[in-house]
């Protein structure tokens, strides 16, 4: 870890040099984790189709923990499914462990926003669900699912049905549900999202632990410029409409950090920044639909030939 | 507690009244025999265990009946719930046989069974299919599409998609449809045994009819209503309040 942690430490390159860079880059290099390759996706609606993602392009290292930042409706749960493998790309493609991504598979377990723990199910055999998929014995699976609930801090739990849990315990048993799989990288959808600022904290603090004992790859989606800081090696972020990667930042801060730490601080209002133009998009877009033709930047996402819109564009 | 002590002051209340109307004489005892009477008959029919086999025939045929019923609504439930094409086709079927009362089944069942157990355990098959396919539908629309995504991520597919997750997140709506599928078969049951002679408690309803037994006939009918009871609180009760615990809908 650098010494000298500030905002000077702090590495922003511009993603539009990096494009060609990125898209002659190696495909079957061993490190490489995740290969996402010029992704385009869109949706139709009554005006025509919305581009929600344009030729996304970027690499994952084993081992990483890499956040997307961007404002809402930027299409970084897009993204995320379709690496997952829960939606497909219209154009380009995604390379997981060597793999081309065609389905959802437990190499890439989701840890959605909210736990989509199974009521039906009590904790520990919540844990034990994946395992059971791969035929794994029930000793063994028992064995294991407690080994990763005490890794959340829950063995306490392990009986008790998931209505009697926390938010914040129900996305822990979640993560030990994840791990128990021992998939070869985590994506993580705003998982913590609709948390309380307090489990928020804890919660970063327990993935960062996590992360430094497991040392699995990490895609992490959110919206909080501030836990994109305290947990991410590299940040992405996504412009809205279409959605673009407008820039990188890699951060370089010992672990683990502190939400209120300073240096985080620091970072993230210098990130904030970048989003800003961002975020202002949205609230013009948003607030006043009417007006949207004016924006200079094209915030309507229809494609022009598609739809009269009049003579804005 | 109290409940119960109301319960059962009103039922010996009703018992009394019962006598009493007995004891007035206003009607001959073949058309309103007294409660004393009925219990007799319902101890002797114990004794010469001709009750005791006529329900061991009808649940004989309502557990064959309902239990293929099971199966199959479950099946053609999950076909309906998953796929628009079966929904379009099967499921219209389904909706318009379920305004058909089952006992309408039974000259049908007749030409193709002929006069036998098979006859009457497709009534009951009929009578609690239908309920259990809408019920199975209806609980795998309303699975939380999370809960199916979660599961392929950790790599559910298929078969293994359905066995453990589909089924068991659908499982509230499908044992309501099978209760009402059980108490329909039931109904088909008591209803086809009264045409078909062939033993069991609906015939032996028939037989007191037949002798001019008032006092039988209100035997087999309590046996009837109590055995309904009984599954209803034996098994249906305790699993819905099961489920409702799990999913914290109750304090459990």
């Amino acid at each position: 870890m650098s010494e000298s942690v500030g905002v000077d430490n702090l590495i922003a390159l511009d993603r539009v040099k990096d494009d060609s860079v990125l898209a002659a880059s190696q495909v079957n290099s061993v490190r490489q984790n995740l290969c996402i390759q010029h992704v385009s996706k869109s949706f139709q609606s009554k005006n025509g189709s919305v581009y929600v993602l344009e030729d996304i392009n970027l690499e994952i290292k084993q081992g990483e923990f890499v956040c997307l930042v961007g404002p809402s409706g930027c299409g970084k749960t897009t993204l995320m499914n379709i690496v997952a493998g829960l939606e497909k790309a219209d154009s380009g493609e995604v390379w997981a462990n060597g793999r081309k991504v065609n389905y959802a598979g437990p190499d890439r377990v989701v840890i959605f926003q909210e736990a989509a723990l199974f009521p039906w199910l009590n904790v520990i055999k919540n844990v034990e669900f994946g395992l059971k998929l791969k035929g794994v014995s029930s000793r063994e699976r028992r064995d294991i699912a407690l080994e990763y609930l005490k890794m959340v801090h829950l063995t306490r739990f392990q009986n008790a049905h998931v209505h009697e849990l926390s938010g914040g315990m129900k996305q822990r048993v979640a993560i030990a549900r994840a791990l128990a799989m021992n998939p070869e990288m985590l994506l993580m959808d705003e998982p913590f999202s609709a948390l309380d600022a307090q489990t928020r904290w804890i919660l970063h603090f327990e993935l960062q632990n996590i992360w430094m004992k497991t040392k699995k790859t990490i895609l992490f989606v959110t919206h909080n410029i501030r836990e994109a800081v305290c947990l991410a090696d590299r940040i992405f972020i996504l412009s809205t409409s279409p959605g673009r990667i407008k820039k990188e930042f890699f951060v370089d801060l010992p672990r683990p950090r502190d939400d209120n730490d300073v240096s985080v601080a620091e970072y993230s209002t210098k990130i904030m920044k970048e989003l800003k133009a961002e975020i202002d998009k949205v609230v013009k877009c948003e607030m006043d639909a009417d007006s949207c033709v004016e924006c200079d930047i094209k915030c309507t996402t229809v494609e022009p030939a598609k739809t009269d819109i009049g003579g804005g564009i | 507690m109290y409940s119960i002590l109301k319960r059962v002051i009103f039922f010996v209340f009703l018992i009394g009244l019962w006598e009493l109307l007995f004891r007035l004489g206003i009607w001959p005892e073949y058309v309103l025999p007294s409660p004393v009477s009925v219990c007799k008959t319902l101890a002797r029919g114990f004794q010469d265990q001709s009750l005791l086999i006529g329900v061991a025939i009808s649940m004989k045929r309502i557990a064959i009946g309902y239990g293929i019923s099971i199966g199959m609504g479950i099946f053609v439930g999950l076909l309906i719930g998953r796929f628009r094409i079966f929904e379009e086709t099967l499921g219209s079927l389904i909706s318009g046989l379920q305004t058909l009362p089952t006992i309408c089944w039974l000259p049908l069942s007749l030409l193709w069974f002929g006069l036998n157990d098979r006859a009457i355990i497709f009534l009951v098959f009929m009578g609690a299919v239908l309920s259990i396919a809408t019920g199975t539908d209806s609980g795998v629309k309303n699975v939380p599409p999370l809960y199916i995504r979660a599961a392929k991520t950790m790599g559910a597919k298929k078969w293994k998609l359905y066995l453990e997750v589909i089924i068991p997140a659908a499982l509230p709506h499908i044992i309501i449809g099978m209760k009402q599928g059980w108490s329909f078969a039931w109904r088909s049951l008591m209803a086809g045994e009264l045409l078909i002679v062939c033993l069991g408690l609906g015939h032996l309803l028939m037989i007191g009819r037949e002798l001019n037994d008032m006092s039988q006939v209100i035997a087999v009918m309590l046996v009837i209503i109590m055995i309904g009871i009984l599954v209803d609180r034996l098994f249906f009760m305790k699993i819905e309040r099961h489920i409702r615990e799990r999913w914290g809908l109750i304090k459990g």
